[in-house]
């Protein structure tokens, strides 16, 4: 069974549709890159996607049940969803932070356990903030909250990842690292992925399709192969590119 | 790492803070009571200061310790709501309308019941209005809320403002009084105190979901908050209890502002603990600014809210300049 489903799905912000007629399924293991141009809609598709915003027309569904009528805790149980932004008025610590993740898997009168306590811990191994865990947010560097937003999205332990510009914020070697990381939990852990990129060499890279968004409502999906090439992208980002293949992997450099 | 364990100490050490502030307030005044003379007279043993602790301190130490608890609990609710940590419970206009409602009464030369009763309706109504206008296109952000009832509370002022005007010289007072906030003339202990534990155990269950929605609406939707629904719910509780604690004691001012400040310096922002704990410090407090404003000049008596103030905007001030820590 597919972990989403998006049935004629249609997206509207601001009176002007961006997105039209996708159908788009995720199997287990699958990992989709969203490329598009700035406000073509990436993310408010993405967060359609995850069922935080209703769409216009057509349904999403998460393991074969509507994510519309689906009660906000089970849709966490389904899917995690990175945002953009992440803001925290009040402070508290790096630990504390990574263990809002496990908020769904917890009954109403629950305290966190040992074992939260460690799936937390290993998120933020992972993400190479273990060092940190009892330092305020608000000292971490941008790269550093990054990271520990995507620390919060592993504890939340959930099959499909939706990810809105991970590799915002990050410097290279980190780049690289998340893009590793959510590669090999669709490869080794069977989880789906969608990701909002900017790269298209690294959406080639890491990833099995790409979803083209144009912002008129028009959207291309097919195997990066396939659609990643200096035409496609030419044309989706309105400035003329060159590809250079080099191995398996695709580079592309503004002409 | 948040635990029961700790949680458990803090909010121990916390009730022998609350039972000691009512201790001292049944014990102090212009007549000294020793403690074993208070713990007589609470046991029922009729003697001679007897009348004074039952019949005047002990209802008086209770609604002020409703008040505080209201107050803190409401200023807490409020500031996860908002998002905002400078909200407080009066920043949505909910004392404005208690007061336009209460100085009508006044006014009109009401008693104390009728002037309670119409200062819950201020109260009531400015609620609804704020509620009505903010959400009027359906999204009732943080922003078009906090504006909503900063614009009421500025239109309250001025009615307020306008009867005091044309009031007589010898209702003034009381009319003052009753804005600073005034523990002397409230009428009943009972429903503030009732108020209190209802909105507290309506409150705790929805702790967790509270430290989520203070990160963000689509973060805490996303982990699995019903957020709209869980919104509405803060917003009556947070009015709910600001509008009985007016009611009882006036406009008792920085209470809901500083105590969540200082509970979560304290103990972290976790609201499992953080509601509980704000609930007896802020009651503590109150109890021990209205023993200090019934004793400091006796037999005169100072508006609590007064000694509130004076010692919450020091206290404000300092937290405010060591915030970028």
């Amino acid at each position: 069974m597919s972990l989403l489903e998006a049935r004629q799905l249609r997206v509207d912000i601001g009176g002007q549709t961006i997105v039209d007629h996708l159908d788009l399924s995720i199997a287990p293991g699958e990992c989709v890159a969203i490329l598009g141009r700035n406000g073509a809609g990436k993310s408010t598709l993405l967060s359609t996607l995850a069922g935080l915003r209703p769409p216009t027309a057509g349904t999403v569904s998460f393991a074969g049940q509507d994510a519309g009528t689906m009660p906000p805790r089970q849709a966490a149980l389904n899917r995690a969803w990175l945002g953009q932004f992440q803001s925290d008025p009040f402070g508290s610590t790096v630990l504390e932070t990574a263990l809002t993740g496990r908020h769904p898997h917890l009954g109403r009168w629950a305290w966190e356990t040992k074992r939260d306590a460690e799936l937390a811990r290993s998120a933020l191994q992972a993400v190479g903030l273990a060092p940190m865990e009892s330092r305020p947010v608000h000292t971490l560097s941008g790269g550093e909250r990054q990271r520990l937003a995507i620390a919060t999205l592993l504890t939340q332990a959930a099959p499909l990842y939706l990810l809105d510009e991970p590799l915002a914020h990050l410097d290279l070697n980190h780049q690289m690292a998340v893009l590793e990381l959510f590669a090999g939990a669709a490869r080794d852990c069977g989880a789906g992925v969608i990701m909002v990129l900017h790269d298209p060499a690294l959406a080639h890279r890491f990833c099995d399709r790409a979803l083209l968004v144009f912002g008129d409502g028009r959207t291309e999906n097919a195997t990066v192969d396939g659609i990643l090439t200096a035409k496609t992208l030419s044309e989706l980002y309105g400035y003329a590119l060159r590809q250079i293949d080099d191995g398996g992997q695709r580079c592309f450099i503004p002409e | 790492m948040p635990t029961r364990r700790r949680a458990f100490l803090i909010l121990l050490g916390l009730s022998l803070l609350a039972l000691l502030s009512i201790g001292l307030a049944l014990m102090a005044g212009s007549l000294k009571v020793p403690p074993g003379e208070v713990l007589a007279a609470l046991l029922g043993q009729a003697g001679g200061s007897g009348d004074i602790v039952l019949q005047l301190r002990l209802p008086r130490a209770l609604a002020g310790f409703a008040c505080g608890g209201l107050l803190a609990l409401a200023g807490a609710l409020m500031q996860v709501l908002l998002r905002n940590p400078l909200a407080d419970p009066y920043v949505l206009g909910i004392s404005g309308g208690a007061g336009v409602g209460a100085m009508f009464g006044m006014l009109l030369g009401l008693s104390v019941f009728g002037i309670d009763s119409l200062a819950f309706a201020g109260a009531f109504a400015a609620m609804l209005l704020v509620f009505g206008l903010a959400h009027g296109d359906g999204s009732w952000t943080q922003t078009r809320l906090l504006l909503t009832g900063v614009i009421v509370a500025a239109g309250c002022g001025a009615l307020v403002a306008l009867m005091l005007t044309i009031a007589d010289e010898h209702k003034l007072r009381g009319m003052l009084f009753w804005l600073m906030g005034d523990l002397g003339q409230s009428g009943q202990w009972w429903p503030a105190l009732l108020t209190l534990a209802v909105a507290l155990l309506c409150a705790m269950p929805f702790a967790r979901e509270l430290n989520l929605l203070a990160r963000g609406l689509l973060q805490a939707q996303a982990l699995g908050v019903s957020v709209g629904r869980l919104r509405y719910a803060i917003y009556l509780l947070a009015s709910l209890a600001t509008a009985a604690s007016v009611t009882t004691a006036g406009s008792i001012g920085f209470v809901g502002l500083i105590v969540p400040h200082l509970v979560r310096l304290a103990t972290g922002n976790d609201q499992r603990v953080l509601l509980p704990a704000t609930v007896l410090a802020g009651g503590s407090l109150l109890v021990l600014a209205d023993t200090l404003a019934r004793t400091l000049i006796a037999p005169q008596q100072l508006p609590v809210g007064v000694l509130t103030a004076l010692i919450g905007v020091p206290v404000f001030l300092f937290l405010l300049s060591r915030q970028p820590r």
